[in-house]
């Protein structure tokens, strides 16, 4: 059931992608294009989604616990510190070269465009290499001038 | 990068689509208590398969919801719609977004939908902080590529 619902929840935000056309990263690059090609598409997907997510939020932390047991689990930190800041631009930098986040180059695969099936495994590579990189001394608040 | 194509608005389409997005947030939120931020997904599933230092142990939902994305355009397809991509075809480009995508939401414990969709709706300071610097980075290296460069 869990599996079951874990796909369907996954299926429904693939579709939501397809349809909304950010799983085409050249619709993601016209809206990152002011000077040129502009195309504001991306803001309403953005609009959608969380103002969705925000009052549906809201109705499901009334319960006391998730559906299928367990607890909430939500981010805790609150501190807008260096990894975080330096992380995002890395990730913009690399969104505004190839036009894909991570959930729509998933949608993107079988689909078998080459670019497509070099930016993958570029991605697995990348987080791993990113989670390992949290703690390194450069980038920790504490110790980054030393 | 490559040739520039230019796509059309569709705000319809796109709001739907957003919606469909924001109802899968809830429900990972309603039936599993977590955010539905794909890189963090992504990451959980890396970890059956590679040593990852706090990357979370519930996989089965996590595998599944990674099948799930794959199989929406095939469903899309199925149903009668057309999907259009256009992937840009600088293979080399392509390997350094990867990359820097992948190293960026790890480093960053986010990306569009984890910080973006899901951290906005929670009003979390340090999500608003990483959406205005990734939406800065990247508005930044399209003017770049598009418009110093020209076309890259």
């Amino acid at each position: 059931m869990r599996t079951f619902l874990g796909f369907l929840s996954g299926l429904v935000f693939g579709l939501g992608l397809v349809i909304s056309g950010m799983a085409n990263p050249a619709k993601v690059l016209n809206f990152l294009d002011l000077a040129g090609t502009w195309d504001p598409s991306l803001a309403f997907v953005m609009a959608g989604a969380t103002v969705t997510a925000f009052l549906g939020y809201r109705l499901v932390w009334r319960r006391s616990a998730p559906a299928l047991g367990g607890a909430f689990d939500l981010p805790t930190a609150t501190r807008i510190d260096r990894p975080l800041i330096v992380g995002a631009i890395l990730f913009g930098v690399g969104w505004g070269i190839g036009g894909f986040c991570p959930g729509p180059a998933w949608t993107a695969l079988p689909l078998l465009a080459p670019g497509t099936l070099v930016f993958i495994p570029m991605l697995l590579v990348g987080l791993w290499l990113g989670a390992h990189s949290k703690s390194l001394s450069i980038l920790n608040p504490d110790g980054a001038f030393r | 990068m490559g040739p520039l194509t230019p796509t059309e608005f569709t705000p319809w389409m796109s709001l739907g689509g957003g919606i469909l997005i924001g109802i899968s947030t809830v429900m990972v939120m309603a039936l599993f208590g977590r955010i539905a931020g794909i890189a963090g997904i992504t990451n959980g599933v890396l970890g059956a398969v590679v040593p990852m230092g706090g990357a979370p142990r519930d996989r089965d939902w996590r595998i599944a919801f990674i099948l799930g994305l794959i199989a929406a355009p095939l469903a899309f397809a199925l149903a009668g719609g057309t999907v259009q991509q256009t992937v840009p075809g600088n293979l080399l480009g392509m390997a350094i977004a990867g990359l820097l995508v992948g190293v960026g939401t790890g480093l960053g414990s986010g990306c569009t939908s984890g910080h973006g969709v899901c951290g906005m709706a929670r009003l979390s300071r340090r999500s608003f902080a990483a959406v205005a610097a990734f939406m800065a980075a990247a508005f930044v290296t399209v003017f770049v590529l598009r418009h110093v460069m020209g076309g890259f």
